[in-house]
This record gives C-alpha cells, sequence and structure tokens, in this order.
C-alpha cells in the first residue's frame, strides 16, 4: 500500500470515533497489545528524548526500503508511534521523504504535534526522514 | 476587612476572566499555578490604563508624563519593600523574574566572593533556575557545587546541611518553597546556621511569596528572589532583594543607560542602588501591574490565601488518598498547596493528557528539577499546584479525570 493509502485508511478509522475517549482509548489499545521493538535496540543512540516521554527508533534497509520498529515508554505515544510505522515502514528512501505528515492532525492529535508537548514525536517524524535522507544518499553514493 | 466568604464559595473567581472558559467543551480547572497563576483583571486594567494613559519613559523626563510614570514606578518599588519587610527601597531591584534575580547575583556577588576551590551550597530539590547559574559559575571559578540531600519525605536533612557547612562554602543557594513538593524549607533556621559561620544566603522565593507573607527583616536572608507573575501579576518582571551593605558591595550587572552616574570615553562611573543593576529602559508597565497584583492579595490578606489553600491540599490529599493507587511526592510536614504525585502503572504523560482532555490544566513531567526526579528514581510526576482561587468542586473534577484515567489505562 502506498504511504497516501495507508494515511487515508487511518483518516477513515478514525473518522468513526465520535469523541476523543474512543480516540484515546484505540491509540491506548494499539500501545498497549503491539510488541513494536525487541529489547536489544532500547539503546540510547536509539533514543530519541523528549521531555516528558521516551521514544526508541530502530531502522533497517533492505531491498530499497527501510523497515522500522520503535516503542515507547508512554502507551498513547506508543499508540501514535503505531501509526507512524504503519505509515512509514516498507517505503522507500524517497517515499517517505516526500511524504506528507499532516495526518496526525487530521485525526485529531494535533496536540501531540505541539512543541510544547515535547513528547518526541515530532522528533521521531524528523528523525524518520533523517533516516531516509540518510538511506538516500548512500544509495546514491553506492550507484 | 475581607469577606472569606469569597474564598470559600469562589465568588472571588469573578475577578479572574479566564476561570470562567471552557477547554475543549469542558469549564477550564487550572491546577498549574506554580507555572504562572491567572491574573486579576485589576491587574490587566492596570496596565492597560498604563499605555493608554500614562505610557512614558522614565527618570529622564522632566515631563509632566514622565514624572508621573517615574513616581507610579518607585512607589510600586516602596509598595514591594514594605510587602516583603526590605529596609528600604534600595534594596529592591527590578529584574525579568526569578531566574534572571538569581543570574544578577551569580554573575556579580557569586564573581566576587567564589575563588577557586571554593564551595556553594545548594539542595537536591533546586528549580534548575537555582542550579545552572551556579555550576556555570562553578564552573568558571574552578569551585564546588554541593548539594544537600532530600528524605523521602521531600524535606531537607538539616543535620546534614549543618555537616556541609564549611571553611570553603561561599554561599547558600536554596529554595523556600519546592515547586515540585511543595515542601516549605525552615528557611530562618538555615539562614541562622549559614550566618553563624559567615555565610550568605540567597533564597528563591518563586513559589514562597504567593503561599504566605514573607519578611526578609525576620528571615534575615541576604537575597531573596521571587517574580511577578507567580503572584497574579504580568510575566517578565520580578524582584531580587538584596541586603544594601552586599548591593553596594557588588559590581553592576549589565551596563547601560539609568545605571551610570557619568560616562566619558576614558571612565564610567556608576549610580547608586537601585539602578546601579538596572540597566536600560525598565518594563514599567509591568511594575505598575505588579504593583496591583500586590494591593490585591494584601487585599485578601496571605493569611487568608494561606488558611484556604491550606484547606485545599488537604482536601485534594486526603481525596485522592481515598482514591487509592496513588503515590505522592513530598509530603513534608510543612507544605504549600502543591501535589506532585503519580497513579501506579500509569506514565504521567498519559495520565496527563487524558486529564487535560478533561478540561484540567494539570502540569506532568520533570517540573525543571530533573535531578530531584533522579534523586526519586522517576521520570515525572503530574502536580496540581493550586491557588486561592480554586474550589473543593474543581478538586472533585481532578478526582473524576483521574479515575477516569485509571479505566483507560488499568
Amino acid at each position: 500500500m502506498e504511504i497516501k493509502e495507508t494515511i487515508n485508511t487511518i483518516i477513515g478509522e478514525f473518522d468513526n470515533f465520535d469523541d476523543w475517549m474512543d480516540k484515546y482509548n484505540y491509540l491506548i489499545e494499539m500501545g498497549k497489545s503491539l510488541p513494536l521493538i525487541e529489547d536489544k535496540y532500547k539503546t540510547e543512540s536509539n533514543l530519541i528524548v523528549g521531555c516528558q516521554s521516551r521514544v526508541w527508533l530502530h531502522s533497517s534497509y533492505a531491498d530499497g526500503k527501510i523497515f522500522f520498529t520503535a516503542d515507547s515508554d508512554a502507551v498513547i505515544t506508543k499508540g501514535i508511534v503505531y501509526l507512524l510505522i504503519r505509515v512509514f515502514s516498507g517505503h522507500s528512501p524517497t517515499e517517505i521523504i516526500e511524504a506528507q505528515t499532516e495526518f496526525i492532525d487530521k485525526i485529531g492529535l494535533r496536540e501531540h504535534l505541539s512543541p510544547t508537548r515535547s513528547n518526541g514525536l515530532v522528533s521521531m517524524i524528523k528523525q524518520i526522514k533523517l533516516y531516509a535522507l540518510a538511506y538516500k544518499t548512500q544509495e546514491s553514493l553506492e550507484s | 476587612m475581607f469577606d472569606f466568604n469569597k474564598l470559600t464559595t469562589g465568588s472571588i473567581r469573578q475577578d479572574f476572566p479566564i476561570l470562567g472558559r471552557q477547554v475543549y467543551g469542558k469549564p477550564l480547572v487550572y491546577f498549574d499555578n506554580a507555572a504562572t497563576t491567572q491574573k486579576p483583571r485589576q491587574v490587566v486594567e492596570a496596565v492597560s490604563k498604563y499605555y493608554y494613559e500614562d505610557n512614558a519613559n522614565v527618570h529622564r523626563g522632566v515631563h509632566y508624563l514622565s514624572q508621573q510614570a517615574t513616581t507610579a514606578f518607585e512607589n510600586v518599588r516602596k509598595q514591594i519593600a514594605a510587602f516583603i519587610n526590605a529596609g528600604s527601597s534600595r534594596e529592591i531591584i527590578f529584574t525579568k523574574g526569578t531566574t534572571d534575580s538569581i543570574n544578577l547575583v551569580s554573575a556579580t556577588f557569586g564573581r566576587m566572593i567564589v575563588n577557586e576551590g571554593d564551595e556553594i551550597l545548594i539542595s537536591t530539590m533546586e528549580h534548575h533556575a537555582n542550579i545552572v547559574p551556579w555550576q556555570m559559575l562553578c564552573e568558571e571559578k574552578k569551585a564546588n557545587l554541593r548539594v544537600i540531600p532530600v528524605s523521602d519525605f521531600g524535606e531537607l536533612d538539616l543535620a546534614s546541611f549543618v555537616g556541609f557547612l564549611s571553611n570553603k562554602t561561599r554561599l547558600v543557594a536554596i529554595t523556600h518553597v519546592s515547586n515540585t513538593l511543595g515542601t516549605i524549607n525552615p528557611v530562618k533556621e538555615i539562614v541562622t546556621m549559614a550566618h553563624s559561620k559567615g555565610i550568605p544566603v540567597l533564597l528563591d522565593g518563586a513559589q514562597g511569596v504567593s503561599h504566605m507573607p514573607v519578611d526578609v527583616k525576620d528571615i534575615d536572608c541576604d537575597f531573596y528572589c521571587f517574580s511577578g507573575h507567580k503572584l497574579y501579576g504580568p510575566m517578565g518582571i520580578g524582584v531580587l532583594y538584596g541586603k544594601e551593605e552586599l548591593l553596594n558591595s557588588m559590581p553592576p550587572y549589565q551596563g547601560g543607560g539609568e545605571m551610570i552616574d557619568q560616562v566619558t570615553f576614558e571612565k564610567t562611573t556608576y549610580n547608586e542602588l537601585p539602578y546601579k543593576f538596572e540597566a536600560g529602559t525598565p518594563n514599567v508597565a509591568d511594575v505598575i501591574g505588579f504593583g496591583a497584583a500586590i494591593a490585591y492579595i494584601s487585599d485578601i490578606g496571605l493569611e487568608n490565601i494561606g488558611k484556604w489553600e491550606s484547606e485545599l491540599l488537604h482536601y485534594a490529599t486526603s481525596e485522592l488518598k481515598r482514591e487509592g493507587g496513588i503515590t505522592f511526592f513530598g509530603e513534608a510536614k510543612h507544605k504549600a498547596s502543591v501535589i506532585s504525585f503519580l497513579i501506579d502503572g500509569i506514565h504521567p504523560y498519559d495520565a496527563g493528557t487524558i486529564i487535560d482532555h478533561m478540561g484540567i490544566a494539570v502540569r506532568t513531567g520533570t517540573h525543571c528539577t530533573q535531578p530531584l526526579m533522579d534523586r526519586f528514581g522517576i521520570s515525572g510526576t503530574i502536580r496540581a499546584s493550586l491557588a486561592f482561587y480554586n474550589t473543593k468542586a474543581e478538586i472533585d473534577a481532578l478526582i473524576k479525570a483521574v479515575e477516569q484515567v485509571k479505566k483507560m489505562f488499568c
């Protein structure tokens, strides 16, 4: 599925929720149930430092695609992290670099994007794009 | 005579228009008063009246408006001196806020008295604003920062405090009230103990002045720092109180207009106190607003404020205890209306997000006291800090929100 299609699917899922509580219950469910990263990748170097919750992001590259795994110590953040992985993992560096991230706003989670929240989400999107840029540069140097 | 019922019934809230607003479609419950307090109409009106009708630069012109602004500005200085019982208004320096006041002392007094191998004594419960300026000074002077531990209840260990006072200690810098734990430190005893060894004491009063009457003469501290915005006044204005003798001995902080006596290209002589430390055009409007804030709370009376806040603190604490599954941080015997807690098994960010959506403004995180969080081995807390305009009904709303959080995460 293309990045845009996944984003539209996610927006569709969130449209079903009438109020914020259902939305958060869904995120919490995602956050609780999904093991997103192997413990060996929860290293200092994979840590994206936010003010309040910690996020670990690990990337690997195979066949021109980047695969992400991640985790957070806060459940809501973990739920949002899961959404980001759904969107970005398994895509090429170029697709990731060019992807729009406004869907976080569209599904009504804008408050998590505010820099004052400092929950690592903004840094995480930045980091995902940075990885994509790094792999792309590496790719072009090797070819 | 102030009618105490205005506090118990919440009718005082009419003075604070913001308290009537909604967030996420729910009535705002504002429990982040340790971060900043809301401003009564009287403060906002004093600031806008100043800009609409009285604006002029101070201490400069002979024209009518300038003289009027200067008088109003200097009257607030006198008002603040009386508010904390300073010896004279020359001991009141206007700054940007507590952080600025501490930096001023560190950069002038600190540089003057601290040398290689000397020690500055702070405590584990300090706000970053009362850690970092001293750390910077210690780095510059190759001096050592020493830290008094806190107990599990969040109280200073006074016995070990005495042990920390050595012939190398040049200054003790301690918070009056902890912004994270609410602990009211025994500052008078601390000052007595430090003075017995000839060591001066700076108190970070950012959280102190809004909860109780402060008498700097009685405490006998050498410096006392506080902010307007945590005292129902405007942001960007604060005070450094210093004993006149010490302030006179200190070199100036920043150079510029106002702080000078005579300027030639060869040499500049400096102005007298308090102007020596007030370079540039001061924040006149907010000084006027600060004056209105102090008049406002003086009218209510800090004793009344303390009494009501204490009742709210006990109500909130006992309701949270009854709720169960809560761990408290900061259970000092003498405590201001600040409650730091965690809901067992739930990350403060998760809890804070849900509580926020229920219209309740609490703060989650480290509260600019990271070393204190390390002391308790936690990444952060949920902090509800209460002010006199808060009500028991609002505390009930917090309890409901905590129940909701538990329902969603447990």
